[in-house]
């Protein structure tokens, strides 16, 4: 799947396609935004009759069957951040995609990952 | 190492190879306009380093100066941002932001959990540092502060940088060139390791 097409009209009008029409307006994502480097991972669910999903949820959901995080996401689909954690939120919610655990505690790095990146900081 | 449940999802479902993330880590790069962050987080990342153009709304309410324009509700603000990846599935994630104080609810997204920050300053304007400096300091995030050497800029001791920007003695200060791939990654283990440092009584 290709990233979506940005039509110009002219330099100074911008992309056709505003990034928030992807979002249908919406700045904010429904319930806790998703942090930018929570690894994401899709369910196997499938969306079902009800669910209506965009040309960009559906790469994203499509993206996710690797883990990959919003950061990636936003990266890859060349998406602004914001709307890429809107798009998330939606595929959360529909139980489509879901986060992996990483620790404990999530309000902190974990000591012991911080000393290997470390070493290996030092030996590049 | 970290939970059964990493332990599952992680390796039993998708092995265990480096290009699958299995650790997360932020890091911010703060600093004021034309300080240097987009060249920082481009030196270091291993991808192309990306810059969005985030639209903000209502991220500016009693911080611009907004007469005569009351009707702007959306801002737009540059961020960039890097990766560099490491065994295990470990990744690190650079995140540059704008220093100004109305991107700060974004920061507060983005300083959560993050492993601290890089304050980067120009010897020229130090004054656009302080509220990056105030930000970290209240929010008890690791950072260290990073003069970045402009040509023609004169020079100044770390100590004296250290004296004016009025910070606490374990805070590291460093000048540096950060266009050095070499000492832009001494940056980051400097921060590292005081992240570690600090990690105790946290």
């Amino acid at each position: 799947m290709d990233a979506p097409k940005e039509r110009w009209v002219g330099r100074d009008a911008g992309p056709v396609v505003r990034p928030y029409a992807m979002t249908r307006g919406r700045t904010r994502p429904r319930g806790a935004a998703i942090d930018l480097v929570t690894i994401l991972v899709a369910t196997g669910q499938q969306p079902g009759d009800r669910v209506w999903l965009s040309r960009e949820q559906r790469r994203l959901l499509e993206l996710c069957r690797q883990p990959s995080t919003p950061a990636d996401l936003a990266s890859e689909t060349d998406l602004p951040f914001q709307v890429v954690q809107i798009l998330l939120a939606d595929l959360h919610q529909y139980g489509l995609i879901e986060e992996m655990r990483q620790s404990e505690e999530p309000d902190r790095p974990d000591p012991r990952i911080l000393m290997r990146v470390l070493d290996e900081l030092r030996r590049l | 190492m970290n939970s059964a449940a990493s332990d599952t999802f992680g390796r039993a479902r998708f092995g265990d190879a480096d290009d699958i993330p299995q650790h997360t880590l932020k890091i911010l790069v703060a600093g004021g306009f034309g300080v240097g962050k987009t060249t920082f987080v481009g030196v270091v990342s291993e991808v192309r380093p990306l810059r969005t153009e985030e639209t903000l709304t209502d991220a500016s309410t009693g911080v611009d100066d907004l007469d005569g324009v009351e009707g702007k509700v959306t801002t737009t603000v540059a961020m960039d941002f890097g990766r560099l990846t490491f065994s295990g599935g470990v990744r690190l994630y650079l995140f540059g932001t704008p220093g100004q104080e109305r991107f700060w609810f974004m920061w507060d997204q983005i300083a959560y959990g993050a492993v601290g920050a890089i304050v980067l300053v120009d010897t020229r304007r130090l004054s656009t540092s302080f509220a990056s400096i105030d930000f970290f300091e209240q929010r008890e995030i690791p950072f260290v502060v990073a003069a970045n050497v402009f040509d023609g800029a004169r020079r100044y001791t770390v100590e004296e940088i250290r004296g004016a920007l009025d910070v606490d003695p374990e805070v590291p200060v460093l000048l540096c060139d950060v266009r050095r791939p070499d000492v832009a990654r001494g940056v980051l283990v400097t921060l590292v390791e005081h992240a570690l440092r600090s990690s105790g009584p946290r």
